[in-house]
């Protein structure tokens, strides 16, 4: 039975695990302050923390509930708006209300809980950024952000040193102080202790089941199709949450999300600026549950984190029910247009790539209407040695969005690698991407455009990782005069 | 200052209409839309539907038991389509099942069997074809034909303008409830309660006091609710009828997104002769509205369109055409502007061709130009109180127009990855309902015994902040606190015939009907105390803070002993206020007349930076000076022309609408169509309030809703600035807007034109 903590209230269900959190919270409990705006992660107007026990005690996430089988609440604290609901205004209820951060009023619970989140548990000062990045998954028509932003800064007066609540803030126990303080309710304290007593959720093993890591591609291409489905709902599975290092390569569970990864230190020492590429690629709610296992198994061309670490070179694990391995390399995994290399009853259980070594560099880059939250049009990432003397030793480059797979550039490696770095070679690397792809036209751009944008990003990684190396003014001449590469 | 209903919208408790608790039994509804942009339909099979679990009843035109066409202007729509469909999406039949998932499970496994037939998307093949939706209109002043020989230059080009999505977060729906004998009661997100009720009481075959439409709040709405809620309140209620249980419809995103209709594209052809001083000498414009395949609002935004397509500007000599071209997309509508943004934007994209081809900047052409008291629009209306000038002088210099240039131009010398651009944007926004009749409301208000006060008008409540407003006002006019005054749904029962909630003009109309009732609850009260007190001239008496006082000196009566006292005295405490904006006319056989009650002014200076590797950019700032007569509720009106600037910016900018040539929607999810977020917003923006004279409005308010969009226009000319400064002046480039990224790197890029920014 599937059990869980709803606010103050213990819910036990035997509601089907693949139904959606936010129908279930919404039709079923009539808990109608979080909202259903798009049903596809892509607005939060239906945001709900998920507190979870771990070694550090409770953790709480912001969440998609639309996007979240609701097996995967089992165990968990689920923390909805009127579940931060005090006597009175809370305080970032009170400051939304005060700046006129709340209009028509459907974004807005959502809203309320993602900077809630922030409050709760941010690491670090408070700052304006910081909730800004909380809120990046929650759309509103209708102030245009500036309102939301204001309260934001009444929040970080609020909390930041030499402000009323600073001791809150700087609490060890930041919970126990905020509700102390009065400014969460009373469920929070005791959360912890009702979360212990609940046992694992008997994960069934129905063999016609369908896998569902995040869930947050496959709820949007399957959304009515999976409540009645047989679903095996892997985010209890133990084990495969993990980012380690063995010598010279780190190993990452495939069910380790797309935040998590952010967040482990071995990632962060050789990727001092993943901070900025999680922000082009998905919103916080939907990082805290996407996992890259499923970002690989989803098989777009576009998959961010895909491409990112295709370019690294990464070796992937495959087990088959009766428990036996094989390894595959990304390069190879992808067949066609989302087929793979993979039985359907094998199950992704790890990732594998070697170090960065100090002498090497990487670089992602993403183009997308919108820069954030939204899929890419085209995005590609290196990872390149260039030794003192300027020889390429290694550029691996992954270009995605222009091919019916996540392309990884062979020629252009081909052509780079054991050459001397110089913008005359850059340019004709350039010639060699272009022949290498081979985009369609679609709603997120036109061939043409596909084409010379694939160009321009891997260009960019020369720009934004050798400026020393290269004329950047050479490189960026008008295109026609090196090359028509959109006529 | 706060929100009306800002404390229950952070708590999760503001109700919307599938928020209140279901009657019991109550059915949902889905609706099975047409999968061609035009066929005859040959035969519709609900047979599979009916047998679907939880299915209780489909129904089609068949069962429609009073009229089934609608239409705000012209009844040219169907409720359920009959013998043929015009756009994918077009409703076709009803599925009432007991959850939502069976009734949209079921609604998929309806099948037509429909002979195809040709299908037109572009509004210039329509014209070409003659195929409007009405007439087209021109709006003419002075002789264009004579003065094209005088001007030193003369300029032609084309613009191609798309659509865009409302992208209120809440979607469309409905909840109707049969009565007793013929009633039904609807819960709507409408900005139009009578329309709802109009169109329900046709489609029912009953009269209108049998339907009641109440309406709490929507959430956003933005135009797309003005016309378009209708049909979706329709169904529930023909549901409603036909099963004899409640019925919700709440349409799943992707549905709405292809089936309601958005802001119009237009295609134009511009031509603009100057002296050469940079005077403007004469205009002339085309514009190809692509109205969709329904009439909807089209012709009210088309000449909404007209009245604005010489936006800020004195042009003795214009002659603009404009046409509601029919083509097979979803019908377009109403969106923030109204028909007003697209015209705006040709006659500036005019500008910067023109500026382009003299040599002369941009923003001296358009200061140049700008209109002053006693100049003529071109459809007759003599300008009073310009405020074009005032706040062009205090934007340019507050926010000290010549640094910015300065640092942009010091900046692009010496980029090299990275370019910027700048911009100024004046805008000159009527306010009025073009249609004259439309301007007029009333109100309704009681005083409660212990002085609580209830207000109902035929204001929606859509997050515009009308509520905030009419407590505002209402509590003013009585000279007592905020806090006693409640403002209630919006109700057909309580107050007849509203004009929709739009046109920028709802606290304006509603306002004034709530002073008017004020006024009536007031006298009374005022008279009984100057009877009481044994004073003659009631003018000595008045309500400040929620006390009586006498020749401006406090007594010991308060509100709320004043309002008891009316009580046992028999006074009544209840009015209803009535107002009809003076002083408006138009005579549309001659196109000339005085449509606005007033204009409303202001000027943005935009701006961006240009990544010419990625073609990417970003806003950095938007700084403007807005006209707002004298602000009512400063955190409304901020909140309004903030709001506003953002969807004008997403307009120009990400908001792409992509349709295949079979009528389809291509951009028909979140996923794929991307509105602004936090991140896209400039870090600096910055909104100064300019104070002007504005009798019309209620203590001199003065509208506020529509006219910061078109603030947005002026991003699209500081990225063509900075795409110039980096392709260098020679390069031709078009008009086409939005102005994504993909028209960006290709307008920096591509050695042809294909781009068009």
């Amino acid at each position: 039975m599937i059990t869980f903590l709803l606010n103050s209230q213990l819910i036990q269900t035997d509601e089907s695990a693949g139904r959606l959190l936010l129908d279930f919270l919404r039709d079923h409990l009539r808990l109608t302050g979080t909202k259903e705006g798009c049903k596809e992660g892509d607005c939060g107007a239906c945001t709900i923390l998920c507190g979870q026990l771990g070694p550090d005690g409770l953790t709480y996430r912001s969440m998609t509930s639309c996007l979240m089988p609701l097996a995967e609440a089992h165990g968990r604290h689920i923390v909805t708006v009127e579940g931060l609901n005090i006597d009175g205004l809370n305080p970032v209820q009170h400051a939304m209300v005060e700046r006129g951060g709340s209009q028509c009023g459907f974004c807005t619970p959502g809203f309320i809980v993602s900077m809630s989140g922030y409050i709760l548990q941010a690491p670090g000062a408070p700052s304006v950024d910081g909730l800004k990045h909380a809120v990046s998954g929650n759309l509103c028509r209708c102030t245009g952000y500036a309102s939301i932003i204001r309260a934001s800064e009444d929040l970080v007066e609020m909390f930041t040193e030499g402000g009323e609540h600073e001791h809150v803030w700087n609490s060890p126990d930041r919970v126990g102080a905020l509700i102390d303080a009065g400014m969460i309710p009373e469920h929070f304290g005791g959360a912890a202790d009702t979360l212990a007593k609940i046992e694992p959720l008997n994960v069934k093993t129905d063999p016609g089941a369908v896998f569902i890591a995040g869930g947050t591609d496959l709820y949007v291409q399957r959304g009515e199709e999976l409540p009645e489905r047989a679903v095996r709902v892997l985010a209890h599975e133990d084990g495969l949450h993990y980012v380690r290092r063995d010598a010279d390569t780190i190993r990452v569970g495939a069910l380790t999300t797309f935040e998590q990864f952010a967040q482990a230190p071995e990632i962060r020492q050789m990727f001092p600026d993943i901070d900025e590429t999680m922000y082009l690629i998905a919103s916080l709610q939907v990082r805290n549950r996407a996992s890259l296992g499923g970002n690989i198994i989803n098989a777009s061309p576009i998959g961010d984190m895909t491409g990112f670490l295709l370019s690294l070179g990464t070796t992937l694990t495959l087990e088959a029910p009766d428990g036996a391995r094989r390894e595959v390399a990304m390069r190879d995994f992808f067949l066609g247009y989302k087929t793979l290399d993979k039985a359907p009853e094998e199950l992704l259980v790890e990732l594998a790539f070697p170090a960065i070594s100090p002498s090497e560099r990487a670089n992602f880059e993403k183009v997308s209407k919108r820069i954030c939250l939204d899929i890419a049009t085209v995005n590609s990432a290196g990872r390149f040695e260039v030794d003192a003397m300027g020889l390429i030793k290694r550029a691996w480059i992954s270009v995605g969005g222009v091919a019916a797979t996540p392309l990884f550039l062979e020629k252009t490696r081909d052509l780079l690698e054991g050459s001397v770095l110089t913008t005359e070679l850059v340019l004709d690397a350039l010639e060699v991407v272009d022949q290498e792809v081979a985009p369609i036209s679609d709603v997120r751009g036109s061939a043409d455009y596909k084409r010379l944008l694939a160009r321009q990003l891997v260009l960019a990684h020369f720009i934004e990782l050798f400026p020393g190396n290269l004329n950047i003014s050479a490189l960026l001449t008008p295109q026609d005069q090196n090359r028509g590469a959109a006529e | 200052m706060s929100h009306y209903d800002a404390t229950t919208h952070t708590r999760g408790e503001s109700l919307y209409v599938d928020d209140v608790a279901p009657p019991h039994g109550m059915l949902h509804a889905a609706v099975f839309g047409s999968p061609s942009a035009h066929a005859k339909l040959e035969a519709v099979d609900i047979s599979r539907a009916l047998a679907a679990p939880g299915v209780h009843a489909v129904l089609t035109a068949e069962d429609v038991p009073g009229d089934n066409r609608l239409g705000p202007i012209i009844a040219d729509e169907e409720l359920l389509a009959t013998n043929e469909v015009h756009y994918i999406g077009q409703p076709i039949a009803l599925v009432l099942a007991d959850t939502v998932e069976q009734a949209r499970a079921a609604a998929k496994l309806i099948t037509v069997k429909a002979t195809e037939l040709e299908v037109i998307v572009d509004p210039r093949e329509a014209f070409a074809r003659g195929d409007f939706i009405a007439p087209p209109r021109t709006f003419e002043m002075g002789d264009v034909d004579a003065t094209w020989a005088s001007c030193d230059h003369v300029v032609e080009g084309r613009c191609d303008i798309a659509g865009q999505e409302h992208l209120y977060l809440e979607t469309q729906r409905a909840r109707a409830t049969p009565g007793e004998g013929s009633r039904v009661q609807i819960y709507s997100s409408t900005q139009s309660p009578y329309a709802v009720q109009k169109a329900v009481s046709c489609v029912l075959g009953v009269a209108q006091h049998k339907v009641e439409v109440d309406v709490l709040r929507l959430g956003g709405g933005f135009g797309g609710k003005e016309d378009q809620a209708t049909a979706w309140s329709c169904l529930a209620a023909l549901g409603a009828a036909c099963t004899q249980r409640s019925v919700q419809l709440v349409l799943h995103r992707l549905d709405d997104l292809q089936m309601t209709g958005k802001r119009h594209p237009y295609s134009a052809d511009f031509k603009l002769g100057l002296a050469a001083d940079g005077t403007l000498l004469a205009y002339e414009a085309t514009l190809y509205q692509n109205s969709g395949a329904k009439a909807d609002l089209s012709t009210a935004v088309l000449e909404r369109s007209l009245f604005h397509s010489t936006n800020s500007y004195r042009i003795p000599n214009t002659r603009v055409l404009a046409a509601p071209c029919r083509t097979n997309l979803h019908p377009h509508t109403a969106f923030r502007g109204f028909g007003g943004p697209q015209a705006m934007f040709v006659i500036e994209a005019a500008l910067a061709k023109a500026s382009e081809e003299t040599g002369i900047a941009r923003e001296e052409l358009q200061r140049k130009n700008l209109l002053v008291d006693g100049d003529v629009f071109p459809y007759g209306q003599t300008i009073e109180r310009a405020m074009g000038e005032a706040t062009w002088d205090d934007a340019m210099s507050n926010f000290d127009w010549a640094a910015m240039k300065a640092e942009v131009d010091a900046y692009n010398a010496t980029a090299t990855t990275t370019r910027r651009g700048l911009s100024v944007m004046p805008i000159c926004f009527g306010i009025s309902f073009t249609k004259t009749f439309l301007n007029q409301a009333s109100a309704l208000i009681h005083v409660y015994t212990d002085g609580s006060v209830s207000v109902s008008t035929g204001g929606v409540e859509m997050g515009q902040g009308v509520n905030s407003k009419l407590r505002n006002i209402t509590a003013r006019g009585f000279g007592i606190d905020t806090g006693h005054v409640t403002l209630e749904s919006t109700n057909t029962t309580r107050v007849a015939n509203m004009s929709p909630s739009a046109a920028s003009a709802t606290t304006d109309l509603n306002g004034m009907a709530a002073l008017n009732a004020v006024e009536k609850i007031l006298g009374r009260l005022l008279a009984m105390m100057a009877e009481e007190l044994e004073v003659e001239d009631v003018s000595r008496l008045s309500i400040v803070d929620d006390v009586l006082h006498l020749d401006g000196a406090p007594t010991s009566w308060t509100w709320e002993q004043i309002a008891g006292k009316a009580y046992i005295s028999r006074v009544d405490l209840s009015a209803h206020g009535y107002y009809a904006t003076p002083d408006l006319h138009f005579d549309a056989e001659r196109e000339q007349g005085r449509p606005f009650a007033y204009h409303v002014w202001g000027t943005a200076l935009t701006a961006v930076t240009v990544d010419v590797v990625r073609g990417t950019y970003s806003v950095d700032a938007v700084r403007l000076s807005h006209d707002l007569g004298r602000t009512v509720n400063p955190l409304v009106d901020l909140g309004q022309i903030e709001g506003g600037l953002a969807q004008g910016l997403g307009w120009m900018t990400l908001e792409e609408l992509a349709y295949g040539d079979d009528g389809r929607l291509l951009s028909k999810a979140l996923s794929t169509y991307k509105a602004p977020d936090i991140f896209f917003m400039p870090d600096d923006l910055q909104v100064r309030f300019l104070e002007s004279e504005n009798p019309t409005g209620p203590y001199g308010s003065k509208a506020v809703g529509e006219p910061p969009l078109m603030y947005g226009i002026g991003v699209y000319f500081a990225l063509r600035d900075a795409v110039r400064a980096y392709t260098g002046l020679e390069k031709e480039l078009g008009f086409k807007a939005p102005a994504t990224p993909e028209q960006v790197l290709l307008s920096l890029h591509a050695s042809t034109n294909e781009g068009g920014q």
